[in-house]
């Protein structure tokens, strides 16, 4: 198994998540996203993903693109247990809803980002900067909103199953790295005490700017 | 053209605006755009030279060591010197930069900060409970009017991308200019030998920087990509730590921010900004 990989890709890293609470090895192939655009080179649009966008999973010879769909291929293949993708109707329309809600951070929250990280005359298509915060201060809320609902239940996670699931990893690396994007947290309580479970979770790791709680993994 | 500081620091001196690559099909009628102290820069290729204007007004541009770097204000003097990056056997390796929230000073004072990296870089450039930072050197060359920091040495698990063990890793740091440092360390392949890493900071204004590392390496055989990729794994570790530094802009008065031992070449460096007069970027007193 092969991920085409950019670190500090909040996309690329929700698979690193997943492939490391599944205890799956793979072959990490780094692309150079930048400065390279190594993602919009003709042998990676050819042969990986013609619209351009990390992360790829290579199995069994197959490329898989899409982040939330390696997730839910990644979950349905290598969890015996079943945990991260319950075979359950209603539980299955609920993460595939906040599937949806990860692709809408991604546009909103992972564009302001973008925006904010790279210098100038590296982004080469227009950016609304207030228009994305705005869209992500909206995902943000319906989340805050959910996670405080639930809270009150005495659950912790997005979908209404015991165990966290796709839907937690999915959401989770552009809402805690929203401030990157100019995106204040401090209105988002019951959200960044979903934030604080999600990195406290058995086998979590971090990234550049997401840090693992505990100092030394190798301790 | 009036600029939002008169701090000659900034003003006399080349300040970087980033990769020469971004003069590529760059023309007078479609430059290259971005900002510099609070200011429009534009900048855009003309026969051999770049040429540059900073809200509107010419000033002086110069191509060197991979990046463009304008003088915006004044008659220009030489840039420093950076020889690594001419020495035949090494491999220049440009990671061109970040936007970071914080001030250029916070950011060459956290280059130059060993204490962090148990903390901050975990498993790569230090682990705990080894954290002790080992007594260092540092002087100021008066002649060029720089800091330098010697004798540094630290264990780092993982010091580069070609790393396989741990290493007691030697350092040296230069700084250059208020915004311009260099760190020199020892090369996994060649224990000998010292790669250089030069880190060149562009103030878009006195809270908000681009940061860009070039690097200068005793190192044949890593991908361009693997290389690349280390520094921007080392680099995205620090921003958010950067970003959370409160005030943003470097505190120069002694006793506003508690040193330590391993702190002395950042009180150094905040002492020598302090004799040079910086204002911009830095809480004076």
């Amino acid at each position: 198994m092969r991920l085409f990989d950019y670190e500090l890709s909040g996309n690329c890293y929700k698979v690193r998540l997943l492939l490391h609470m599944l205890g799956r090895t793979h072959e990490r192939h780094a692309i150079d996203f930048h400065p390279g655009r190594e993602h919009k080179a003709a042998w990676f649009l050819e042969r990986h993903n013609p619209l351009g966008q990390l992360p790829v999973l290579e199995d069994d010879g197959v490329s898989i693109r899409d982040a939330q769909a390696i997730l839910v291929y990644l979950a349905s293949r290598y969890d015996a247990g079943g945990r991260w993708y319950p075979d359950d109707a209603l539980v299955r329309a609920q993460i595939q809803a906040w599937l949806a809600a990860a692709d809408e951070l991604t546009r909103t929250a992972g564009a302001a980002r973008l925006h904010e990280v790279l210098p100038h005359g590296v982004l080469n298509y227009p950016c609304d900067l207030a228009a994305c915060r705005t869209g992500a201060r909206a995902v943000l809320r319906l989340l805050d909103d959910h996670l405080a609902e639930r809270h009150s239940l005495g659950l912790r996670w997005l979908a209404s199953s015991a165990a966290p699931t796709i839907a937690d990893i999915a959401c989770f690396p552009y809402a805690a790295l929203a401030p990157e994007g100019g995106i204040r947290l401090d209105e988002f309580p019951a959200l960044r005490a979903w934030i604080a479970d999600v990195r406290a979770l058995p086998g979590f790791i971090g990234m550049g700017g997401i840090m693992a709680p505990v100092v030394s993994a190798a301790a | 053209m009036t600029l939002a500081t008169s701090d000659p620091n900034v003003l006399h001196d080349w300040i970087t605006v980033g990769p020469a690559s971004r003069l590529l099909g760059t023309s007078p009628a479609r430059p290259y755009v971005t900002r510099l102290l609070g200011a429009q820069a534009c900048v855009w290729q003309e026969a051999a030279t770049p040429a540059a204007t900073l809200d509107g007004a010419p000033v002086s541009a110069l191509l060197r060591y991979g990046y463009i770097w304008i003088w915006p204000a004044g008659t220009p003097a030489p840039l420093f010197d950076f020889p690594e990056y001419d020495e035949p056997g090494r491999r220049i390796v440009d990671c061109d930069g970040f936007g970071v929230a914080v001030s250029g000073p916070r950011m060459v004072e956290n280059f130059l900060d060993m204490g962090h990296f148990p903390f901050v870089h975990a498993d790569y450039l230090g682990t705990v409970p080894h954290t002790e930072v080992k007594p260092y050197t540092v002087s100021v060359d008066e002649a060029n009017d720089e800091i330098r920091v010697t004798e540094c040495r630290f264990v780092q698990p993982k010091s580069s991308s070609i790393s396989t063990e741990p290493l007691e890793v030697h350092y040296r740091y230069r700084i250059m200019q208020p915004l311009s440092i260099m760190l020199y360390k020892s090369a996994f392949g060649r224990p000998d030998a010292l790669d250089a890493i030069a880190l060149f900071v562009q103030p878009v204004d006195e809270e908000r920087i681009f940061a860009y590392t070039v690097m200068a390496l005793f190192d044949d055989d890593s991908s361009h990509t693997s290389l690349v990729a280390f520094q921007h794994t080392i680099f995205g570790q620090d921003k958010p730590v950067l970003e959370n530094q409160v005030p943003k802009r470097l505190p120069l008065r002694p006793g506003s921010e508690t040193p330590t031992r391993c702190d002395v070449a950042s009180v150094a460096y905040r002492r020598w900004l302090k004799a040079r007069g910086m204002r911009y970027g830095v809480i004076a007193d």
